[in-house]
């Protein structure tokens, strides 16, 4: 161990321990923007503003709940659900507003409790009753998919008013696509919870040491429950957002969202050990995961080999973080 | 069990000349030249960071040397990784054990090494061999028996069983009584004497001095990579040895200090919990230290969590400054003023992913306005940083690349931040060097001095004899009594805490 001396602080270690911090980060922003140049010279189409706020549009789904994600997986958990969750909340909020005929802003936000409400059962699963995250999920996976067609009888739902299309297709000042403006909003309301705020401080220590965190008298039951309704509230309005983009409740909408949506927050180095991870990583993996996919319509390649692509880039991150633990427990022997 | 007889005439049964090993920006193990005969018990001392554990890697091979040469038996030894260690007769007996729970104790002994021919298993004869293997070894359970179902003791026994079944010359044992009882210590040393006189050869790694005396017929130090020296036990004492390790000399290991004690902080009484804990109650005053001693399993770190509210109780009272408490979980106890840092720094004292500053924050974060003051922790971290002598780059550096000692500081800090009035400090001292020691006790006395009520659980008597100001010694659960300063006595501690000589 190196003997520092204890007053001796030098900036150069300092500027050190906030760049390992990001080193991951760094690695999928360079990923992302190679990825960009190579796009803006491979295809006449894909640096115009259309082509890029469709982009933003479409990553919004998958970063919206990507920030919840991240704060779950910060606690070493995981939120499976999140795909069923968006679907019974799009399909619930449609149906408040088509069977209900509750305006728009109000459905939103039903459906976005709709979502929290999951999150809630999850969160008391996993704290309460000491399920293991995967299971609890995975069981919500199931059950809110089947309630979706339950309650659907797996037909869309249709009628919805015009106003619902703004949400996901609307835009605001100089045609900045509403969907973005969400997606700044809900990371700087993301990074704000992680920096600054009991919560988020408390996820990071219960991530990487629940006992500790007990002991140091955290009430770790009701923040492990908070984490999974919000990722539930942000699955929900995610949801909302994509049954605007299609003016229609979906039942099979989002089977397989959960797989973009943890890829994005493992790549942004989000840790499956928990107690590791950035709103600012996963909304660069979300965008990374978004262009791979434009990309590959653009340039007209196969569909399947996206899944591909992102399969392997997800091995990568994950190596990556899996390599840079190794050698962090073998510098503190 | 030092036996003087043939060392010195017998050929080393391993030979390390200017062994090295580099791992970047660091030389972990530097030139060392070291032999060990067949038949003796070989210790390695030295403080955290010295070297020790890498020049065990690098014999079981987990690690290449960078440059030097390693013999066995004579022959230069080949790198292939430790499955090619083992099968040259060198085996490591890990602090956590390499064992399958699962499976069986015959079946672990012979993991991967199956008896048998074309992937069938010869379980007849894996169960014959393994029930005389568990013999040599002096454990006494049947080699059908799930490991998941064995006590530690007994698991160590099957990893050392497992190193008589690839016939070892060489048993490395890195500090194996860590997490053993007194009882069970003295076992396990009868069952290296049986395994020297056999012309086993130990290699001990260890920092505990008293058994380091016990055990030793030589002993290497290593100090920052390098042999210091290798000395027979004979020409070694206490004071030679710690200065060897640590280099420098080392003042008073306990300094305790003059303090008034004052009136009761804390009394807690009729504390129960199943057969863990019956009936227990004790008091501690302001600036007194209080020891807890007792074997391992007594209850002492059990009346500690219970006290604090890490574990449930099934009934007793708490008074903080004669107003009673409440405490169901440990926020109760932090609130009111308790606090515990725990036998276990890194399973339960501290998130290793975080930041120095945000292990020290955690129990109680600075708030201004529902949000956290990165500016206020900074400035609490930096403060404690300096009073307590944290080392440590910078306040940001994740504690898990600091040593055990700045580690425990961390933890002190945390506590230092709710304002305890009362401290449980389980096993401080345990796994951190000897300076990092006399640091630690220090700071308790100042906590003592600055009027908390300290309570100091401890299974080495030296420590608890020379810090506190009166013993609580614990037996199966209960308060076997309380011996005041001025009749402490090993004896006394002892005859309480395995209950026998009452009288004394």
């Amino acid at each position: 161990m190196t003997e520092g001396t204890a007053n001796g602080t030098t900036r150069g270690n300092a500027l050190r321990d906030r760049l390992s911090d990001f080193v991951s980060q760094i690695a999928a922003a360079g990923a992302l923007i190679v990825v960009f140049v190579f796009l803006s010279f491979a295809s006449p189409d894909f640096l115009t503003a259309d082509n890029l706020f469709n982009i933003g549009s479409q990553t919004a789904v998958v970063a919206v709940i990507a920030v919840g994600m991240t704060l779950v997986i910060i606690t070493a958990g995981i939120d499976l659900s999140v795909g069923s969750v968006a679907a019974l909340a799009g399909v619930m909020g449609a149906l408040l507003m088509s069977s209900v005929g509750l305006p728009m802003p109000l459905a939103a936000l039903g459906g976005t409790l709709v979502g929290a409400a999951c999150g809630l059962t999850n969160g008391l699963l996993v704290s309460v009753a000491g399920l293991n995250p995967f299971i609890a999920t995975l069981g919500m996976l199931s059950v809110a998919r089947g309630i979706v067609y339950i309650a659907t009888d797996a037909q869309s739902v249709f009628g919805l008013p015009d106003s619902f299309r703004l949400l996901g297709q609307g835009v605001v000042a100089g045609g900045i696509p509403i969907p973005v403006v969400i997606i700044i909003a809900v990371a700087i309301a993301g990074y704000v919870v992680l920096s600054r705020t009991r919560l988020g401080r408390y996820a990071y220590a219960m991530g990487s040491n629940l006992e500790a965190a007990r002991l140091s008298g955290i009430p770790i039951r009701r923040y492990l429950t908070s984490v999974y309704v919000i990722s539930g509230a942000l699955a929900g309005f995610g949801g909302m957002i994509a049954a605007s983009r299609v003016a229609s409740g979906q039942p099979n909408y989002g089977i397989g969202l959960e797989l973009d949506v943890i890829a994005a927050a493992v790549i942004g180095g989000a840790s499956l050990f928990g107690g590791q991870g950035t709103v600012v990583g996963t909304l660069i993996g979300a965008f990374l995961i978004a262009l791979i996919r434009n990309g590959a319509v653009l340039l007209n390649v196969n569909t399947f080999y996206q899944q591909v692509i992102i399969g392997v880039i997800i091995w990568i991150a994950v190596f990556w973080d899996q390599y840079r633990r190794r050698k962090l427990a073998s510098a503190s022997e | 069990m030092t036996t003087e007889t043939g060392i010195g005439t017998k050929e080393p049964v391993v030979r390390l000349r200017g062994v090295s090993k580099e791992f970047p920006g660091v030389l972990a193990v530097d030139g060392v030249d070291l032999d060990i005969l067949p038949g003796e018990v070989h210790v390695v001392a030295g403080e955290n960071g010295a070297g020790k554990s890498t020049l065990m890697k690098l014999l079981s091979q987990v690690e290449r040397p960078s440059s030097g040469t390693v013999e066995l038996a004579g022959e230069p030894v080949e790198y292939h990784g430790p499955g090619h260690a083992q099968h040259l007769g060198v085996a490591m007996v890990y602090q956590e054990f390499a064992l399958a729970p699962d499976l069986s104790v015959a079946e672990n002994l012979y993991l991967g090494r199956e008896p048998g021919r074309f992937g069938f298993v010869n379980r007849g004869k894996e169960m014959e061999e393994a029930g005389g293997l568990l013999r040599r070894v002096g454990l006494n359970v049947g080699p059908r028996r799930l490991v998941a179902g064995l006590t530690v003791a007994e698991m160590q026994r099957v990893e050392i069983a497992k190193a008589l079944a690839i016939d070892a010359k060489v048993v490395i044992m890195d500090e194996p009584t860590a997490t053993l009882a007194e009882r069970e210590i003295e076992d396990l040393f009868g069952v290296i004497k049986a395994l020297t006189d056999d012309g086993i050869a130990i290699l001990y790694i260890s920092h505990r001095l008293d058994e380091i005396f016990r055990i030793a017929d030589r002993v290497t130090v290593m100090r920052d990579g390098k042999v210091v020296d290798t000395l027979p036990i004979s020409e070694l004492d206490e004071d030679k040895l710690v200065r060897l390790m640590v280099g420098r000399e080392i003042g008073n290991l306990y300094p305790k200090p003059d303090v008034d004690v004052g009136d009761v902080l804390l009394r807690v009484s009729g504390v129960k919990r199943g057969e863990k804990l019956k009936d227990c109650s004790f008091e501690v005053r302001a600036g007194e230290v209080l020891g807890f001693a007792g074997l391992v399993g007594a209850g002492r770190t059990e009346l500690a969590r219970a006290v604090f509210g890490a574990d449930r109780v099934d009934g007793g009272a708490v008074e903080l400054e004669g107003r009673k408490l409440k405490i169901k979980k440990p926020q109760d106890a932090i609130e009111a003023g308790v606090g515990y840092l725990t036998e276990d720094r890194k399973g339960e004292g501290l998130a290793l992913q975080l930041g120095v500053d945000q292990n020290i924050t955690l129990a109680n974060l600075p708030m201004t306005r529902g949000l956290i003051s990165l500016k206020e922790e900074g400035r609490i971290a930096r403060k404690r940083r300096d009073e307590l002598n944290i080392r440590t780059p910078s306040i940001r550096r994740r504690v898990q690349v600091l040593s055990g000692g700045n580690q425990q500081k961390v933890v002190v800090a945390r506590w230092l931040e709710t304002e305890a009035k009362v401290l449980f400090f389980d096993e401080p001292a345990r796994g951190i060097d000897v300076g990092a020691k006399a640091e630690m006790f220090g700071l308790i006395g100042d906590l003592a001095q600055e009027g908390r009520g300290i309570v100091l659980i401890s299974s080495y008597l030296p420590e608890l004899l020379n810090m506190c100001d009166r013993i609580l010694v614990m037996r199966e659960g209960e308060v076997a009594g309380v011996i005041g300063r001025e009749e402490f006595s090993e004896e006394r501690v002892i005859a309480l805490a395995t209950g026998t000589g009452e009288a004394a």
